[in-house]
C-alpha cells in the first residue's frame, strides 16, 4: 500500500532535484526541465493530499498548474529561441546583461 | 465716518496695485498711470480733511476727539490679540494732512519730473505703495500694525533709492539704507517684545493697542525699568527711521533715488516716523527722565553735528540731505523736551519747506540736464525765475527768519529748551539752547551758501549746458508754488502766545500727546530779548555767507586754509564715519562671514553634510550594486536560501 508519506517523500525528492537543478546548471533549456520537475513534483503532493482528504479540488489545481506549465514553456521556448539567435549560446553564463 | 477711515489707507493700495499691473503688462499709457496715482492721493487728502473736520466737531461737543475703526480679528494666540484697527486721534490727523497733502503735491511733480522715464508705471506704483504704508503707520491702532506700517515704509524706501537700479552705485545706496534700517528695525522690534514680557510679568493680559497702553501705563502697573527700555529700544528704531546718530548714514546716500523721492520719504514724511512715533507714545516715554533725556540730547548732537557737515558739500542733494538730517535733530530736541507740540509743528512746517526745496533741487537737476554739483551752478536766477524765487522763499523759511513758518517751529523748540522741565530733562536746558541756536546759525549759513552759489553771481557750468537750462513744466511749478506759500504763511497754524497768538496746533494736540516742557521760567521780556538776538545773528549770517560767496569768492579757501584744513577736510569729508563704520563693522563682518561662516559653516558642516550623505549612498550602492551579477543561477539559489531560512525559522518557531 502506497501511503501519503511515501508520495510527499517522492514530492520532496523531485523538488530538491529539480531545484539543484535549477541552481548549478548552466544550459538553459536544462534549467527550464528542471523548473518543469519542480511544478511536476509539486502537482504530485496536490494529488497526494486530494487523495487523502478525498477530495476533488487538489485535482483542479494539478490542472491549473499543467496549464500553466505549458504556457510557461511555450513563452521560455520563445526566450531561448530569441538568446540563441542573439547570442549564439543558450549558456546562461554568457547572459549577463542585466549585471548592477 | 469711521466707516470710511480704511478707504484713506486702501486707496493708494488700490493705485500701487493698478499702476503695478501696468508696470507690469505696460497695458497703461502715461496718462493713465498720472490719473490713477494722483486722483487715489487726493482722495485720500480730501477724506483725511473730512476726518479732521469730524474730529473738531467732536472736539467742539467736549472730550477727547478719537476716531476707531475695527476691521476683523488680525492675530489671536491664546489671550494675545490683535485687531486690523485704525485709531485717529488729533495728532494722526496732523500726520494724515501732512502725508496725503504733501504727497499729493509731489505725486503732481512726479508727473512731471518722471516724465521721460521709462519705467514710469513702476514709479507711481511704489510711490503709491509707500503712501499707503506711510498711512497704516500713522493710523494703526496698535503697535504691531504700526510696525508694518515701519517696514513697508522701509520697504519702499528701498525700492525707490534703488530706482535706477542698474547703476551700481545707486543700487548699493538703497541697500544701504535698507541694512542700516534693519538694525534700527531690529531694535524696534525687541522694544515690542520687552513690552509685552513686561506687562505679561505683571500678569496684564497683553495688549498692544495704543488706547489700552495709555490706560495701563497711566494706572503705573510697569515697572520704570521696564518702561525705559521699552522706549530706548524704540529710540533706536526711531534713529534707524529718522537718521539720527549713530544710524544716519544712510539718508545722505538715499539721494541717489529720483528728487521727488527725497522730498516725499527723505525729507516730509518716512523720515519723520520716528518723531510721530515717539508722540504717539507720549504716555509711555513721560514716565521715562532717562529715557526722555536721551531722545532730546541725541536730537541735539545730530542737529549740531549734521548742520557742520552740511557746510561744506557741494552736491545741492547732499547738502540738503544733512540739513533734513539737522531738522529732524531739532524734531527729537522737542519731543525729548516734552514739548511734543513743538516737535510736531516743526515736523510739519519742514514737510512745507523742505519738500518745497527738495522739488526745487529737482527743478535745478531737471534744468541742468542732471547735474547736481553746485560748483558747475550759478545764475540760475534769471533764467528759472519761478525755481529760484520758490526755493529763496523756502530757505528764508528754514533760516527762521520772522515771521516764515520756520521761525515759529524753531523758536517752539528752542523756548522749550530754554524752559526744560528739570523733571523730564537731566541735562540743563541752557546747553540745549545753545546747541540749537548754533545749529540754527548754521543752517542758514549753509542754505544761504547753497543759495547764492546755485542762483547767484555768474554761470559756471559753460556754454553747452547754458542753453540747456530751462524753466520746468507747470505741474512741477505749480507745487513749488504751493509748498513755498505754505512755507511763509504755515506758521500762522501756532503762533506763539509770545506773539498774542493763540497756539492753536499746541491746544489741538494737548489731548493726543500733552506738552510738559512749558514751565514758565524765562520772563517774557527776557524771551523776547533772546528772539530779537538770534533774528540780529541770522540776518548777520545772511549776511556773512554773501559776504563770502559773492563778494569775495577767495574768503572760503582762505578761511580753510586758516583753520589748517583739518577741520574743513573733517566737514567735507563727513568725519570720517563711513569710513569708520566701514572699518570697524561692515569689513569684520564681510571677513567673519567669508571666512568662519562661509568657510566653515557653510562649506564644511552646511555642504559638508549633505554631500557626506550623498557619498554615504554612493558607497553603500556601490557594494550593493555587486550582489546582482547578473547570474540567472546566483538568484535563483538566492531565493532557495531565502526560502530555505524562512522555512527554518517557522519550523524553529
Amino acid at each position: 500500500m502506497v501511503s501519503t508519506s511515501h508520495l510527499l517523500i517522492l514530492s520532496a525528492v523531485l523538488f530538491a532535484l529539480g531545484m539543484a537543478g535549477v541552481v548549478i546548471r548552466r544550459n538553459v533549456i536544462i534549467v527550464m526541465m528542471c523548473i518543469e520537475l519542480m511544478l511536476n513534483a509539486v502537482n504530485v503532493s496536490f494529488v497526494a493530499f486530494a487523495r487523502q482528504l478525498g477530495s476533488i479540488d487538489g485535482h483542479i489545481i494539478v490542472f491549473f498548474v499543467m496549464a500553466v506549465a505549458a504556457a510557461e514553456a511555450g513563452v521560455g521556448l520563445a526566450l531561448v529561441i530569441a538568446m540563441f539567435r542573439h547570442k549564439s549560446t543558450v549558456n546562461l553564463d554568457h547572459v549577463n546583461l542585466m549585471k548592477g | 465716518m469711521e466707516k470710511y477711515l480704511w478707504a484713506i489707507p486702501l486707496l493708494p493700495l488700490l493705485g500701487a496695485g493698478i499702476n503695478g499691473f501696468g508696470a507690469l503688462t505696460g497695458a497703461l499709457s502715461r496718462r493713465a498711470v498720472n490719473i490713477i496715482a494722483c486722483t487715489v492721493v487726493g482722495i485720500a487728502f480730501v477724506l483725511a480733511c473730512l476726518v479732521n473736520w469730524e474730529l473738531a466737531q467732536q472736539a467742539g461737543h467736549g472730550g477727547a476727539p478719537q476716531l476707531v475703526s475695527t476691521w476683523f480679528e488680525w492675530i489671536a494666540a491664546g489671550s494675545f490679540s490683535v485687531d486690523a484697527a485704525l485709531l485717529v486721534d488729533p495728532l494722526a490727523g496732523v500726520m494724515l494732512l501732512v502725508v496725503t497733502g504733501v504727497g499729493f503735491l509731489i505725486h503732481v511733480y512726479s508727473t512731471g519730473y518722471m516724465a521721460h522715464d521709462p519705467a514710469y508705471a513702476r514709479y507711481f506704483a511704489f510711490i503709491n505703495l509707500f503712501t499707503f504704508a506711510m498711512l497704516l503707520l500713522v493710523m494703526g491702532e496698535n503697535l504691531v500694525l504700526m510696525f508694518v506700517g515701519w517696514e513697508g515704509v522701509g520697504l519702499c524706501s528701498y525700492l525707490l533709492i534703488g530706482f535706477w537700479f542698474t547703476d551700481t552705485e545707486k543700487a548699493y545706496a538703497g541697500k544701504k539704507a535698507f541694512v542700516v534700517n534693519r538694525v534700527g528695525d531690529f531694535g524696534f522690534l525687541l522694544g515690542l517684545f520687552v513690552l509685552y514680557w513686561g506687562l505679561k510679568e505683571q500678569g496684564i493680559d497683553a495688549t498692544l493697542s495704543i488706547v489700552g497702553l495709555r490706560e495701563i501705563v497711566g494706572a503705573n502697573a510697569i515697572s520704570g525699568a521696564v518702561i525705559t527700555t521699552v522706549c530706548l529700544l524704540l529710540f533706536v528704531g526711531a534713529t534707524g527711521k529718522s537718521a539720527q546718530i549713530p544710524l544716519y548714514v544712510w539718508l545722505p546716500d538715499a539721494m541717489a533715488g529720483p528728487t521727488p523721492v527725497s522730498a516725499l520719504i527723505h525729507a516730509a514724511t518716512m523720515v519723520t516716523a520716528g518723531v510721530y512715533m515717539i508722540s504717539r507714545l507720549s504716555f509711555l516715554y513721560l514716565q521715562s527722565p532717562l529715557a526722555m533725556t536721551v531722545v532730546a540730547c541725541v536730537g541735539a548732537a545730530t542737529a549740531l553735528y549734521a548742520a557742520t557737515i552740511g557746510l561744506t558739500q557741494f552736491d545741492i542733494k547732499k547738502v540738503l540731505a544733512y540739513s533734513t538730517v539737522s531738522q529732524l535733530g531739532y524734531m527729537f530736541l522737542a519731543v525729548g523736551l516734552g514739548a511734543f507740540s513743538a516737535g510736531i509743528f516743526h515736523l510739519v512746517t519742514h514737510a512745507f519747506f523742505k519738500a518745497c526745496l527738495f522739488l526745487g533741487s529737482g527743478a535745478v537737476i531737471h534744468a541742468m540736464g542732471g547735474e547736481q554739483d553746485i560748483r558747475r551752478m550759478g545764475g540760475l536766477r534769471a533764467k528759472i525765475p519761478y525755481t529760484y524765487w520758490t526755493f529763496l522763499l523756502a530757505t528764508i523759511a528754514i533760516a527762521g527768519v520772522f515771521g516764515t513758518s520756520g521761525f515759529m517751529s524753531k523758536d517752539e523748540i528752542l523756548a522749550a529748551a530754554l524752559a526744560a522741565n528739570p523733571d523730564y530733562t537731566l541735562v540743563p536746558g541752557w546747553l540745549l539752547y545753545s546747541i540749537g541756536t548754533l545749529g540754527a546759525l548754521l543752517t542758514t549759513f549753509y542754505m544761504f551758501r547753497l543759495v547764492f552759489l546755485t542762483f547767484f553771481g555768474d554761470f559756471r557750468g559753460g556754454k553747452d549746458l547754458e542753453h540747456h537750462v530751462h524753466e520746468s513744466p507747470w505741474s512741477m511749478v505749480v507745487p513749488l508754488i504751493v509748498l513755498a506759500a505754505l512755507s511763509i504763511v504755515g506758521g500762522l497754524m501756532n503762533v506763539p502766545e509770545i506773539l498774542h497768538g493763540d497756539e492753536r496746533l499746541h491746544h489741538w494736540l494737548s489731548g493726543a500727546a500733552p506738552s510738559v516742557a512749558r514751565v514758565d521760567v524765562v520772563g517774557h521780556g527776557a524771551e523776547i530779548g533772546l528772539m530779537v538776538a538770534l533774528q540780529v545773528l541770522i540776518l548777520g549770517t545772511i549776511a556773512l555767507a554773501y559776504r563770502m560767496y559773492l563778494k569775495s569768492p577767495a574768503i572760503p579757501q582762505r578761511a580753510a586754509k586758516v583753520l589748517g584744513g583739518v577741520p574743513y577736510r573733517l566737514s567735507y569729508h563727513k568725519y570720517y564715519v563711513d569710513e569708520i563704520y566701514d572699518t570697524l563693522i561692515v569689513r569684520p563682518l564681510h571677513s567673519i562671514s567669508r571666512v568662519f561662516l562661509w568657510g566653515n559653516v557653510d562649506v564644511k558642516i552646511v555642504d559638508g553634510s549633505i554631500n557626506g550623505m550623498a557619498r554615504v549612498v554612493r558607497y553603500a550602492s556601490d557594494l550593493l550594486g555587486r550582489l546582482q551579477t547578473g547570474q540567472l543561477n546566483g538568484y535563483a539559489f538566492s531565493i532557495v536560501v531565502g526560502m530555505v531560512a524562512i522555512l527554518a525559522y517557522v519550523a524553529v518557531k
